[in-house]
């Protein structure tokens, strides 16, 4: 019975956190629990994941969730010390008073690091944790800290003596110390992990496994904010965006060959009905000419919305053959045409590099002027927007107080075949502060474009 | 009728076909068989999916059928057809004076239907494994046309009448996730995201697949090849390029790799130009012959 409310509710929470788990495959996930040794805790993991998680993005989600649900252990687990030894240890006041134990551990995460033994890893990390993860402040509830945990074995530190350990010898600098630290990092990567979810048990010990879930679990990755995305969210991005713009590729192909009957060819549909006596009984049509738009892009770079510019670029040069041509300017409070940093087979992130340094985007203060952009662009350029062109506004849509130069821009709106601006920033954010988003919003059809998804959808609607 | 008794024999067992697989793989395929379900294998290109069908076909001493996918892929070439021109030959045969209803039931016949990999792997009665590779490349129709074969494992025939498996063939459907799947097909089948695989393992793959490669150099290589992987590349170097770069410095016999046989043989396991840049960049490998 305890596992049937145990199978129920981690369903619930799997639907809860976005994932589309069905009734059917709940039953197939129970149908494959009745046929596997529930010994292993592995082989559940592998039996819930197949059945229920039908999408990779989803599977980090279903991990922290399964263990929270489906904890490897009880408490302090086994091999800790009892709980009267561990009651008369002091607590670290800093890091320059050594304490024993601490380093006896840092000792024994150094042989394993080195190893990259995993299983003397998470049973080294559930000592620490239980040693070092509770936060002395709120003395009736327990608390569980992973920075604590973090800083007591303090592992960064090991690094350099790791290092020297794997090269014994070879000299440094290469590609072997690269190679090495680069395995090594992973290895961290691991740990960190490790304590972050053995903190998270202990925590849904004391707390219940539901209320640990609403905070421990993120959004998958295409639903993951750009703009407050962390570094390696972003790396992450970035790998993703190039499956992505082959799926959109595919499925534009798709969408082209789906209608691919043209207008009526009147000359021919008449000429032919002769033989018929004039009763047209076969219509003849035009092929037709798949329509591909030359794309202008206005990307605002300054540094609050920069990392939302490069995603964007990144998926438009990733499919550039569904445009003619993509020519891209980029503006601060100056405005300058970018589009030679990005020559075919250029890694756009070079380019992006590239162009804060050498393109001349900054004039005085530094900070996003839209008014004078738009300005300089109509000015500067003035037969780039055509009949033919898609304008693609990129932007949180913050001018500083500036002027917005609405005229200009609703002339270059009238010149373009469609015009777009892309708002990062979330929705009900918009016209607080100094955002004119609104203002603009009545020239431009402003989108919401936070996430990749909505990015995705954007840019199969503009192709 | 289970193919396998537990996921450490399927692991065992495809262990000795060459197949290493870990644990996850090895309970998947387990279940798979266990609980009759077809299997979706998802994952980057290289990096052992169709293998994965081919390993358990000989792991069970089971027949493989094949079904590739490509764009217009149809009926007829996937489940059955009438073989028209033999029936025509028939008519024109018939001796004078049969009756139309004889020659109706006549070319309607068995001899007169040319099987198609999944009619095919349905009727069989040995052991047999269906290979429907690179599913995402049909078109939407045909994932319908799989749905209703591989949810009753049944086809019916308008001429003949319903042909049931007399044996669930154990059903393997891989796809490079170049476009999503429908959820519908999804949901009837078990999945398997296949990603690169762990050094380790990639090691193991390595010392498998190549004879007479050293430990130490199958150990840098996939170091190496895991720190190409860490590069925002335009395609990761998949397993079976490193197959290929293993093999390459054999035949060069170069004994360790250092900066210059990298340099050297970059181009087995990154295809672009920006990708190699990059890479050369990143390694600090020296840039002269690479351009």
């Amino acid at each position: 019975m305890a596992l049937l409310e145990r199978h129920v509710g981690f369903l619930e929470a799997l639907r809860g956190a976005g994932l589309p788990v069905s009734l059917a495959e709940g039953l197939d996930a129970a149908r494959a629990l009745t046929v596997l040794d529930l010994v292993d805790r592995e082989a559940l993991r592998a039996a819930y994941a197949t059945t229920l998680v039908k999408r990779p993005t989803h599977r980090g989600t279903f991990d922290t969730l399964f263990d929270l649900w489906f904890p490897a252990a009880v408490g302090d687990g086994v091999a800790t010390p009892p709980a009267g030894e561990r009651a008369e240890r002091p607590l670290r006041t800093g890091p320059l008073t050594p304490d024993p134990v601490a380093e006896a551990m840092r000792e024994r995460l150094f042989d394993l690091l080195l190893d990259g033994d995993e299983a003397g890893m998470r049973q080294l990390v559930r000592e620490a944790v239980a040693a070092y993860g509770r936060s002395p402040a709120s003395a009736p509830r327990q608390t569980w800290s992973a920075y604590a945990v973090g800083s007591a074995l303090d592992a960064r530190t090991l690094m350099a003596g790791l290092l020297r350990e794997v090269l014994a010898g070879q000299d440094r600098g290469g590609l072997a110390e690269r190679t090495a630290r680069r395995a090594l990092e992973d290895r961290l990567a691991v740990l960190q992990q490790m304590i972050t979810a053995e903190v998270r048990r202990r925590l849904a010990e004391d707390a219940g496994a539901e209320r640990v879930a609403k905070v421990a679990v993120r959004p998958p990755l295409e639903h993951l904010d750009i703009l407050r995305a962390t570094r390696n969210d972003l790396a992450e991005l970035r790998r993703a965006v190039h499956p992505l713009a082959r799926r959109l590729a595919t499925r534009l192909a798709v969408k082209h060959k789906a209608g691919r009957r043209g207008r009526l060819d009147f000359r021919r549909t008449v000429r032919a009905s002769l033989s018929t006596g004039g009763v047209p009984v076969r219509t003849f049509h035009r092929p037709r000419r798949p329509h591909k738009p030359e794309l202008v892009v206005l990307c605002d770079v300054s540094d609050s919305v920069a990392s939302f510019a490069h995603f964007t670029l990144l998926l438009a040069y990733a499919l550039r053959e569904q445009f003619t041509k993509v020519r891209v300017f980029a503006f601060v409070d100056n405005l300058d045409e970018v589009t030679g940093f990005f020559a075919p087979g250029v890694d756009v992130g070079d380019a992006m590099k590239r162009m804060t340094s050498e393109a001349d985007i900054v004039w005085v203060t530094g900070r996003t002027n839209y008014g004078r952009a738009f300005d300089l662009f109509a000015e500067k350029y003035p037969d780039v927007v055509g009949p033919k062109t898609a304008l693609l506004i990129l932007g949180d849509a913050r001018s500083n107080y500036g002027q917005l130069a609405l005229p200009t821009l609703a002339k270059l709106v009238e010149a373009a075949r469609r015009a777009h601006w892309l708002n990062p920033e979330p929705r009900r954010d918009w016209d607080t502060g100094d955002s004119a988003a609104s203002t603009y919003d009545r020239v431009v059809p402003m989108v919401e474009c936070r996430n990749l998804a909505q990015l995705a959808a954007f840019v199969e609607e503009l192709a | 009728m289970s193919l396998f008794t537990s996921p450490e024999d399927a692991r065992a067992r495809l262990a000795a076909g060459d197949y290493l697989a870990d644990a996850h793989i090895a309970t998947t395929v387990f279940l798979a068989d266990a609980l009759g379900k077809p299997l979706l294998v998802e994952g980057p290109a290289g990096v052992g999916k169709t293998e994965l069908a081919k390993a358990v076909a000989a792991a069970t001493g089971a027949d493989l059928v094949r079904l590739q996918c490509y764009e217009g892929l149809d009926e007829g070439r996937a489940l059955y057809e009438w073989n028209y021109r033999k029936q025509l030959l028939r008519i024109q045969a018939t001796p004078e004076g049969q009756d139309w209803n004889a020659t109706h039931d006549d070319i309607f016949s068995d001899e007169f239907l040319l099987a198609r990999p999944l009619l095919t792997a349905i009727r069989r009665t040995e052991p047999t494994v269906l290979l429907i590779d690179e599913t995402d490349k049909t078109d939407v129709e045909v994932e319908g046309l799989l749905l209703e074969v591989l949810s009753d494992f049944q086809v019916t025939i308008p001429e003949l009448g319903t042909v049931t498996a007399a044996r669930r063939p154990f059903v393997v459907l891989t796809s490079n996730a170049t476009r999503e799947l429908s959820e519908a097909l999804k949901r009837r089948c078990l999945y398997l995201y296949l990603d690169y695989p762990t050094p380790e393992r990639e090691r193991d793959i390595v010392l498998a697949q190549v004879p007479g490669i050293t430990d130490a150099l199958a150990e840098q290589l996939v170091r190496t090849v895991a720190t190409l992987r860490a590069l925002d590349l335009k395609k990761s170097p998949s397993i079976a390029e490193t197959l290929d770069w293993a093999r390459t410095l054999l035949a060069l016999e170069a004994d360790a790799l250092d900066e210059e046989a990298i340099a050297r043989t970059l181009g087995v396991v990154l295809k672009h130009v920006s990708d190699q840049n990059r890479a050369a960049k990143e390694l600090g490998l020296p840039t002269a012959e690479l351009g």
